[in-house]
């Protein structure tokens, strides 16, 4: 079983976190991550045109990049987490141009070698899904897709044909960090979504506070947490990751007892 | 690839999914994707439906003072021979987009999109733009059918631009200053993406040049195709035939492909894009096909200024028009094609034509077409005395006044 499989397979919904690479103490900060409790981590590879992403994001990309966080790096991150931590689940998050940049085909095999799970590629839809997606579900990387708001009933299948690892439902049609959306609607799209697939739906976009995650998590397989982590780097550098570690704990707890307390 | 291309016609891209050659395509957030496939699918039908068209006809020739006149540049052409050798010194014609409503070719796109806009029940217009032009004429189309506008215009460029600025809020619009980045048109153009994706319910983006996600590169061009159709039509009345050479400037391309693409299967019609060369093409500049390589940015497929790790480098350009990173899909196409060689122009080389034709012809063109006119400059003394350039003067020079005082050394 993937570890992606193994992660969404435990007895409670999945917190996943994400930072961006090279923004602050970065390996601290996964290790943080992962003894606060996440059970998948995100990692953002930095892009000087993070057109989908709001300000917390934006900025944590162009910190890193300001610092020098290269591709290299960002593998580099990747494969030292990989062997400090051989069952948690790492996927890449980020834009088309430095993932095809060297060719999609060496992206996919770097990927593999440093045991990243999967890619999150924001500005690839289906429609453009010969660019990368083969190469990377050749070296069995997973593919994961983005849902939203706006993907509606016809365009569903389209968008599952090469959803592999899980879906990440973006709960609100705008960029990351800002608008949160009603549980209510939420519940209605993943049920729409699980209607027709059997990858687990994790939803993201807007979630902040243990609060919010613990609603979420009722009623999805995982929550996806983003910009209230960033933030947190952003403000405290060096020191982040004990901040962090303490946010993720707060999270998990919520997360993971959420269909306890449910019930 | 594209398998559907004719390999005796030029002009039938882009494919179905958007793809000129290995170019273009649609790659934005899914959010944004449902919305670009119906722009695509309305875009489809208004192209058959004659109200349409009889509405963007209309328009054009009430509004924006259509068709622009095609002028004969004879003493520009007179200077010009005097450098060269016997029998040489091309004679130089200019079509005279500088004299639509705004000032520059960009009111012909404008005008359709808003129209599409129209169709498709939006009723809040965004828009970027980087040396102004653009957000004016989107200003104007918004204040004429009475639609609220946001334009998202860089730090630096609202600074360097402040005549356009005012234009853009004495017409209604909200120009919203963008710092992110390095605060110019390239991040104007994630702002607006970012608004767009938030907005999709109720907003229509108007792009301002032939770039972006399917169907934009398309249908820019099909809007500014009108130049290309009025200068073949008056090219062939006033010369009896059609032109040895067109020339256009390049920022993202729409007012080359415009010109352009109702030759591109004339075969014995050759197309110059000059791209901005800012400092020299081995300093800082904006000329993404001579400088860059394939990438993927703001929607599609092209040439990118990009370093070793694909991430954006900036552009520079005198030119605000111009210092774009990027370059539309379709001439990228073309240019690995070879339908049409690309070329560029300095700085220095484009403040020299904006002054030569200044003083030659009495027109003060834009910065933009005046990087089309330092190329003609060049070739066109390498050029027989029959043999006819058609460039295109595709804005005026009021905008960059201040500018042309600045580099000049001139202190208003
Ligand atoms: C007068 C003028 N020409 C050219 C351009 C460059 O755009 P394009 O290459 O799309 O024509 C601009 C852009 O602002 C402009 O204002």
């Amino acid at each position: 079983m993937s570890r992606l499989a193994k992660a969404f397979g435990k007895p409670h919904p999945a917190l996943v976190c994400f930072v961006t690479a090279g923004d602050g103490p970065t390996d601290a900060v996964l290790d943080a991550l992962v003894e606060g409790g996440a059970d998948v981590i995100e990692l953002g590879m930095p892009f000087t045109d993070p057109m989908a992403d709001g300000p917390a994001i934006q900025l944590a990309n162009l910190r890193a990049l300001g610092k020098g966080t290269t591709t290299a790096e960002v593998f580099r991150i990747a494969s030292t987490f990989r062997e400090r931590h051989p069952e948690v689940p790492l996927v890449l998050m980020g834009y088309a141009n430095p993932m095809i940049h060297r060719g999609a085909d060496w992206f996919a095999d770097q990927c593999a070698k440093s045991g990243v799970d999967g890619v999150i590629c924001v500005d690839t839809p289906p429609e453009e899904d010969a660019e990368l997606g083969p190469f990377l579900r050749d070296a069995g990387v997973a593919t994961i897709r983005l849902a939203t708001p706006t993907t509606d009933a016809a365009r569903l299948p389209q968008v599952l044909e090469t959803a592999t690892g899980f879906l990440y439902y973006v709960s609100v049609a705008g960029i990351t960090g800002l608008q949160q959306a009603a549980t209510a609607s939420i519940e209605e799209a993943v049920s729409r979504l699980k209607a027709g697939t059997d990858l687990p739906v994790a939803v993201g976009f807007g979630v902040r506070t243990p609060e919010q995650a613990g609603a979420i998590a009722k009623v999805a397989d995982g929550v996806v947490v983003g910009s209230a982590l960033v933030e947190l780097v952003g403000q405290h550098g060096d020191d982040a990751p004990a901040k962090v570690r303490e946010l993720t704990a707060a999270l998990a707890h919520a997360v993971h007892s959420a269909k306890e307390t449910a019930a | 690839m594209n398998e559907t291309a004719h390999p005796n016609s030029f002009r039938n891209q882009p494919d179905e999914r958007g793809h000129f050659g290995q170019f273009g395509g649609r790659y934005v957030s899914e959010t944004l994707m449902p919305l670009i496939l119906e722009l695509e699918k309305e875009y489809v039908k208004a192209k058959s439906d004659p109200a349409f068209k009889e509405e963007f006809e209309d328009l054009l020739a009430n509004y924006v003072g259509r068709p622009s006149p095609l002028y004969y540049a004879e003493r520009l052409t007179e200077e010009l021979r005097k450098g060269a050798s016997e029998g040489m010194g091309a004679q130089v014609w200019f079509k005279r987009d500088e004299l639509n409503h705004t000032g520059a070719h960009k009111i012909n796109n404008c005008v359709g999109q808003i129209l599409l806009a129209i169709r498709m029940g939006k009723t809040r217009i965004i828009a970027e733009t980087g040396a102004g032009q653009h957000g004016v004429a989107t200003a104007t189309v918004a204040a004429r059918f009475g639609l609220p506008c946001v334009v998202y215009m860089g730090a630096k460029d609202v600074e360097r631009q402040q005549p356009n600025v005012f234009r853009m809020r004495l017409l209604g619009a909200e120009v919203k200053a963008v710092k992110a980045g390095a605060a110019t048109l390239k991040d104007a153009m994630n702002e607006a993406l970012r608004d767009w994706v938030a907005n999709v319910h109720d907003t229509f983006y108007i792009i301002g040049t032939a770039a972006g996600p399917h169907p934009y590169p398309e249908l820019v061009r099909d809007f500014q195709s009108v130049i290309g159709k009025e200068a073949r039509e008056q090219l062939l009345e006033r010369t009896g035939r059609l032109p040895d050479l067109l020339v256009a400037a390049i920022g993202g391309g729409s007012n080359a492909i415009g010109l352009f693409h109702p030759f591109l299967d004339d075969p014995d019609v050759k197309m110059l894009g000059v791209e901005a060369a800012g400092h020299g093409l081995d300093k800082d500049h904006a000329a993404s096909l001579a400088g860059g390589s394939p990438g993927v940015l703001h929607g599609n497929k092209t040439y990118l200024l990009q370093d070793e790790d694909g991430q954006i480098v900036e552009g520079h350009s005198i030119s605000a028009g111009l210092d774009y990173p990027g370059i539309g899909p379709e001439h990228s196409w073309l240019k690995e094609t070879g339908r049409v060689e690309y070329t560029s122009a300095t700085d220095k080389e484009a403040l020299d034509a904006f002054q030569l034709l200044c003083r030659t012809e009495g027109i003060i063109p834009a910065l933009e077409p005046s990087h089309a006119i330092a190329a003609v400059v060049k070739v066109a003394r390498e050029m027989p005395r029959d043999a006819v350039i058609c460039a295109n003067l595709c804005g005026r020079g009021d905008k960059d006044i201040f500018t042309v005082a600045d580099a000049l050394g001139v202190e208003l």
